[in-house]
């Protein structure tokens, strides 16, 4: 390339190699300047940190952490073992066994199918939410609760007893923020490919 | 028997002293950097210490294939037992005397005090030297080489920065150059070239940063240390720290007036009172060194090696052999001025 220089872009700065002073060189003057600038930092009040486990970052409601598998209203699983979730997910982290729905377990189980295994592993999910905008039974969500971590694997394989979400209505999880009737309407609406 | 109980205080505050600095380090470096340090051991973080010394005899203890096993083990030994014998003729107070007995908080007194203390460091660089030779290791080699390199060229400019000081007060004895300070205003008031001169040369004997070349991780991974683990390890960071905390208190001595509290000696207090004020004076001013250590580090980038070698021979010995030359002159001058 010939011609003048030019920079390509604004943030470009343009570097001295000038002679240093007589107080730089004899460096004690800066050093001691340096000194002050750390000393300030020291007696500063004001710090950073979030002690995690006590303390936690303010997350949104509409975070995406660890799944819920959730009731209907009386308390009843919504997920029918169709496996759309395990299909959508790109990390392959859900398993799923299923069956038929007993006489005398309508209270259990909304649909006549069931999962009576139901895994996510949670070292593969990668906590995209494909699952829950897979699910025709608006039975699983992401939540803004984490997993919290551990030393091994294995406590990683989420069974059904932590996914689902207890019988007690006030044990219930709350994911109003992610099911907004827009999100129920979007899922919905037959102009998006998915929905045909 | 009162220097047995002496001598065994001493080693015991030595050895907490060290033990707490790691932790005091850490924090002070935390503080400085706008983080919390550590604050999980115990309430805030003291008994990290502790958890260090437990992970650090639990971790393997491994010998290279190839290194010099006897000398392996030698090295971590000398760069401790070197550290901690320093601290017996630092004096550390005046005497104390509890139900007739008689303790002299100086372990001993020599003649010969400063002249000890320089003898002890310069074995200190074998500890270093062997460590990184016995390993065969490059990188640790190296650490060595330039450990000893730097600590014999900044051993001649600290020694010639104290020259001035004991042409001054007449004598090497630790506790002569304390009882002249009392007596004729502290060391760094009359010897502050020296003073500044000794303090540069001691970051650089601790191998603290900005002269912390030997174990300068970026090029020589661990430096000198490398292929030591578990207490062996433990030995050498733990000797530094020894080091650093007896420095400050050689530094407080020397220029300090160690134990000397002005105004001290008109209050007519008991004599034990003295003492112990003296020393919680003494203390005092050994870690306000320990924190300017820590803080410089934290503070500033580490010299290359060239630098480094040209601020010892360049600046920092004829600065000496200047402060020499005024101290001699004021000699020929005072005379003519005070006759």
């Amino acid at each position: 390339m010939s011609g003048a220089w030019e920079p390509l872009t604004g943030r470009s700065e343009m570097v001295s190699d000038k002679k240093m002073t007589l107080s730089e060189r004899i460096y004690l003057p800066v050093f001691i300047g340096g000194l002050l600038i750390t000393i300030r930092h020291f007696f500063r009040r004001k710090r950073p940190t979030i002690k995690y486990p006590e303390q936690q970052r303010p997350r949104p409601a509409i975070y995406r952490g660890q799944h819920v598998l959730k009731r209907d209203e009386q308390g009843r699983e919504r997920c029918t073992a169709c496996g759309l979730c395990a299909v959508a997910c790109p990390a392959e982290a859900i398993t799923m066994t299923s069956a038929e729905r007993k006489p005398g377990e309508e209270h259990l189980y909304r649909e006549e199918k069931y999962a009576t295994v139901y895994e996510i592993d949670m070292l593969r999910c990668i906590f995209c939410g494909d699952c829950e905008d897979a699910c025709p039974k608006e039975a699983i969500f992401l939540t803004d609760r984490i997993v919290e971590a551990d030393h091994l694997r294995m406590p990683f394989v989420f069974g059904k007893d932590e996914l689902v979400e207890p019988m007690d209505p006030a044990g219930r999880v709350d994911v109003s923020k992610r099911q907004t009737p827009a999100v129920l309407a979007f899922k919905k609406d037959t102009r998006h490919k998915h929905n045909r | 028997m009162s220097i047995w109980i002496f001598l065994i205080a001493l080693l015991v505050v030595t050895l907490t002293v060290a033990a707490y600095s790691t932790y005091g380090e850490r924090k002070v470096a935390a503080l400085l950097q706008d983080r919390i340090g550590p604050d999980r051991a115990g309430p805030l973080g003291l008994l990290q210490p502790l958890a260090d010394g437990v992970k650090m005899f639990m971790k393997e203890d491994f010998v290279p294939a190839g290194a010099n096993k006897r000398l392996f083990v030698f090295g971590p030994a000398i760069a401790m037992t070197t550290a901690l014998l320093t601290g017996v003729v630092v004096p550390w107070g005046g005497t104390l005397t509890i139900g007739g007995l008689t303790i002299n908080l100086q372990g001993a007194d020599p003649e010969i005090g400063i002249l000890y203390v320089f003898a002890m460091v310069s074995i200190g660089v074998y500890g270093i030297m062997l460590g990184g030779w016995a390993s065969n290791n490059k990188y640790a080699l190296l650490g060595a080489v330039r450990a000893a390199s730097q600590m014999v060229s900044y051993e001649l400019a600290m020694g010639l920065s104290i020259a001035g000081l004991v042409m001054l007060t007449g004598t090497l004895s630790l506790s002569g150059i304390v009882a002249y300070q009392a007596a004729n205003g502290w060391g760094i008031l009359m010897q502050p070239l020296g003073f500044l001169i000794f303090l540069v040369c001691a970051f650089a004997e601790t191998n603290r940063a900005p002269f912390d070349m030997p174990e300068c991780e970026t090029e020589l991974v661990g430096g000198y240390h490398t292929e030591f683990s578990s207490m062996k390890l433990g030995f050498y960071l733990f000797a530094e720290y020894v080091n650093m905390f007896i420095t400050s208190a050689v530094i407080a001595t020397l220029f300090f007036g160690a134990y000397h509290v002005p105004g001290l000696a008109a209050l007519d207090l008991p004599p034990n009172a003295v003492t112990l004020i003296g020393l919680a004076a003494m203390f005092a001013k050994t870690f306000f060194f320990v924190f300017l250590f820590w803080w410089v580090r934290w503070s500033t980038p580490r010299f290359r090696f060239d630098q480094l070698m040209g601020l010892g021979w360049k600046v920092l010995l004829p600065l000496a052999v200047l402060n020499i030359l005024l101290t001699g002159g004021w000699y020929f001058i005072k005379p003519l001025i005070q006759p």
